[in-house]
């Protein structure tokens, strides 16, 4: 939507085709929350500082260097005027130290969430005269000599050829494609929730590719959080996060541990928790804890299972009894004093364990007994195009594109080639969305084009 | 009691906006709700009478239907606010009232009006047709008639809403020793009476529809104030008549008059103005069968407002008679319908709004350590 209420500043006449229906537009935005901006001092929205070099070095940091670092740092720049512009465009803060998260300081935060950001946007592309087809979706792209002419639209059980000056696609990842995950992980995939939108078909994206144009990250890579395992097949979003790994112990469908819960803190734990679950039979994990750590983690939307012993946990669970009983029973043995303090890492620990727990041991002895379900829940996928500083596609063999932009999700993999840092998502969208609107309005106003 | 799929609803509710608190910029409501983990019918109650039903967190929802989580708090808080005037209400037997609230008024406005209008041509008889010298109503409804109905009344609507306001108290949780603190007092009364919970930082609220605006709040003010407006000058009125010993109708000058003037020129606007807005709103996200409870107060609201201004215009006509004893009837019917309809919405607002007041100044307990996730990216 940047995109379009830029082109459509620029002088463009803009459509937006929308693969989902009204409610779901904007893809995985709506889920979205914050957005990460640079700033040398305190502004309304944010606290003292974020300059471009902290900045930087964490996305260094995040992507163990798997990042363009000419196109990060001008995302970073650029980062500093996007509040404004989404202001501009009627899109509402949260004042600075609103929030409730440390994010205050390197993140502006959306009054009421991505959706609120969203329903601004779609609100001013109607002021502006912008058109917006709603279930529209684009099973097809018709390009010769890098240059795109016509899209084909499914919607209402119908095929279109819509024609345009220029494209920009925002169509996101792959990761609502089921066939294509499978491709990908197998059968586990199966067992893998999406976390997002179930419109993030990368119908467009696998067309781009097909047609010569340079691919951008690691197509089996996705980023996967745990999350609990009774959570929706697609869209369960924010509320089904689940952070108590580090207060208890995970085991598998067999009753028995496979990573060092206390490992690390939060942003790595989580982001590594996903994929460990996703390794195991079946794909799933269970956490146990007892009373003690009840409280200590922000709850799912889901209550956990209770039980008065382990044993009952276990049928509850339909875990091996016997098994889960002997996996408690050995981590209990093999905790060591110490003093627990979950906001560091602290010297909790077991000993003579295969995997150890770390930090953060405690016994699981005080009923009554508590676990949940985890799975896999991929957020998104790190597939994408490779664009240029004008959001500008580039063929296979570095040649541009005449009139193919890119922008959002799609585009992400050039910047950020694995892990994720909170808000960045929305800067790039926004960064690359207006450069790809005035630059795809350009070529629609100058181009020599000779589309009707 | 709460109905059982009332509870299970603001619980799903709750459970799920706890998990999420992206909305926690709007209003109170947001904020409250992180003091607590689980939500019990005392929570909800508490909750949905905080609520000002300004549908801003419903547009915002990423989880609002279609969504299978089916999130709706506006809807959901005003079913739930309903419920409780009734589990609240005092004496029990009439907390049926809330139900088909707008038949029994009406029902009650046209039994009032006949009984009135009787009474008054037996007791006056031709009188009620005739010009009054100086359109003094007291030669129609002598003075203490006035006073010792209204008075008697008066006294029971009172009791009856205190005791509702008691009972809301004690279910919140709150010791009754906290309705003396006075910096609670004085920030519940400061949120009350800017409708603070309607503003979001300036923008307004997103009713009657999804883009926001402050028409709600202004047409509120003119009808909250336009109340307190007329309840001065009644008040002023007994004072005039009882320690200044002014009998006579009060002049046009008068501040009586000009207070009622005001109050009745805001009753008359801001009800028909919140009409207005209710047949533009989305129907999606309100609990219809209350229609009828908020429909009744405004109509009686109006009607009572402009057959007051007329009564003022006219006094020295031949109408006036008449139009006292209408006047009269229509006041006793909000009079006695006030602890059972759309009025007692006020009364639980402040009570939450004081909760809060008490609430926000204190920690959390037991808050979990909180930790931004990486958020499902754009």
């Amino acid at each position: 939507m940047a995109a379009a209420l830029t082109a459509r500043e620029n002088g463009a006449s803009v459509l937006v085709l929308e693969a989902a229906p009204q409610h779901f537009r904007g893809g995985n935005s709506r889920h979205t929350r914050n957005l990460r901006c640079m700033h040398d001092a305190p502004t309304d929205v944010m606290t003292e500082a974020y300059r471009e070099d902290e900045f930087y070095k964490d996305i260094l940091s995040v992507t163990g260097g798997q990042t363009n670092e000419q196109l990060a740092r001008m995302t970073i720049r650029e980062s500093a005027n996007c509040a404004g512009w989404m202001k501009r465009h009627g899109v509402r803060f949260q004042p600075a130290l609103g929030g409730t998260m440390q994010l205050g300081r390197t993140n502006a935060f959306f009054l009421g969430g991505g959706k609120a950001m969203m329903n601004a946007y779609y609100a001013a592309a109607e002021r502006t005269g912008i058109r917006v087809i709603y279930n529209a979706e684009v099973v097809d792209l018709h390009v010769a000599d890098g240059k795109f002419e016509s899209a084909s639209v499914l919607l209402e059980g119908q095929t279109f050829e819509v024609r345009a000056k220029a494209i920009v696609a925002a169509s996101g990842g792959f990761e609502s494609n089921l066939e294509w995950l499978r491709r990908i992980w197998g059968p586990p995939a199966d067992n893998f929730l999406i976390r997002g939108t179930p419109y993030n078909q990368g119908k467009v994206l696998a067309r781009l590719i097909d047609l010569g144009v340079e691919s951008v990250g690691d197509p089996t890579q996705g980023h996967f959080v745990a999350i609990d395992a009774r959570a929706p097949k697609f869209d369960g979003g924010i509320v089904t996060r689940l952070d108590c790994v580090s207060l208890g112990i995970v085991v598998n469908k067999n009753g028995e541990r496979f990573y060092d819960e206390g490992e690390d803190f939060w942003p790595k734990r989580y982001a590594i928790w996903g994929r460990l679950v996703a390794q195991q039979p079946d794909q799933i994990g269970y956490c146990i804890l007892d009373s003690k750590a009840m409280g200590k983690f922000m709850p799912s939307v889901f209550p956990p299972m209770e039980a008065q012993s382990i044993g009952e946990l276990a049928r509850l669970m339909q875990l091996p009894e016997e098994k889960l009983v002997a996996t408690v029973g050995a981590y209990n043995a093999a905790v060591q004093p110490g003093t627990f303090d979950h906001t560091i890492l602290d010297n909790c620990k077991t000993s003579g364990l295969h995997p150890e727990k770390t930090h953060w041991a405690l016994r699981i002895d005080r009923p009554p007994f508590f676990a949940y379900g985890l799975r896999p829940g991929l957020t998104f996928t790190y597939l994408g195009v490779k664009v240029d500083e004008r959001a500008n596609a580039v063929m296979k063999g570095g040649q541009r594109t005449r009139n193919i932009f890119a922008a959002g999700e799609i585009v992400a993999g050039s910047i950020l080639g694995k892990g994720y840092v909170a808000g960045f998502g929305v800067t790039i969208g926004t960064v690359f969305g207006r450069i790809a609107g005035r630059e795809a309005a350009l070529e629609a106003r100058n181009g020599k084009a000779s589309a009707p | 009691m709460m109905p059982l799929v009332l509870l299970r609803e603001g619980s799903h509710l709750l459970t799920v906006c706890n998990a999420c608190r992206y909305c926690e910029g709007y209003c109170a409501v947001w904020k409250a709700m992180e003091h607590r983990v689980v939500f019990k019918e005392r929570d909800l109650n508490y909750l949905a009478n905080l609520c000002h039903n300004c549908g801003e967190c419903y547009y915002s929802c990423q989880y609002s239907p279609p969504h299978e989580f089916d999130i709706n708090p506006p809807k959901t808080f005003a079913k739930i606010r309903v419920s409780s005037y009734e589990q609240y209400a005092w004496p029990r037997p009439l907390a049926k009232a809330f139900r088909a609230n707008g038949l029994l008024v009406s029902l009650l406005t046209a039994a009032l009006l006949i009984a009135f209008l009787l009474f008054g041509s037996m007791a006056v008889g031709s009188r009620l047709l005739t010009p009054v010298r100086d359109g003094d109503f007291y030669q129609i409804v002598p003075h203490e008639v006035m006073a010792s109905a209204f008075g008697t009344v008066g006294f029971f609507v009172a009791l009856a809403l205190l005791i509702g306001f008691l009972r809301f108290w004690r279910n919140s949780g709150e010791p009754f020793s906290e309705l003396a603190n006075p910096a609670a007092l004085g920030l519940a009364l400061k949120d009350a009476l800017r409708l603070k919970n309607l503003d979001n930082g300036g923008e307004g609220c997103a009713y009657p529809a999804e883009k926001s605006s402050q028409a709600l709040r202004w047409f509120h003010h003119a009808t909250f104030y336009g109340f307190l407006s007329c309840f001065v000058a009644t008040t002023l009125g007994a004072f005039d008549y009882y320690v200044l010993g002014w009998h006579g109708p009060p002049s046009y000058a008068s501040l009586p008059v000009i207070f009622g003037t005001f109050g009745g020129i805001g009753l008359v606007i801001g009800p028909i103005g919140l009409f207005a807005l209710k047949q533009r709103r989305n129907r999606e996200i309100v609990n219809m069968s209350q229609d009828g409870m908020d429909i009744s107060f405004i109509v009686l609201l109006v009607v009572i407002s402009i057959t007051g201004l007329l009564l003022l215009a006219l006094r020295e006509s031949a109408a006036m008679g008449a139009l006292l004893i209408v006047h009269l009837a229509l006041v006793m019917t909000l009079f006695v319908t006030m602890p059972y309809g759309k009025f007692v919405h006020g009364i639980y607002r402040f009570a939450a709004l004081l909760k809060w007041a008490l609430e926000r100044g204190r920690p959390i307990q037991g808050r979990p350590e909180v930790q931004d996730a990486p958020r499902i990216r754009a």
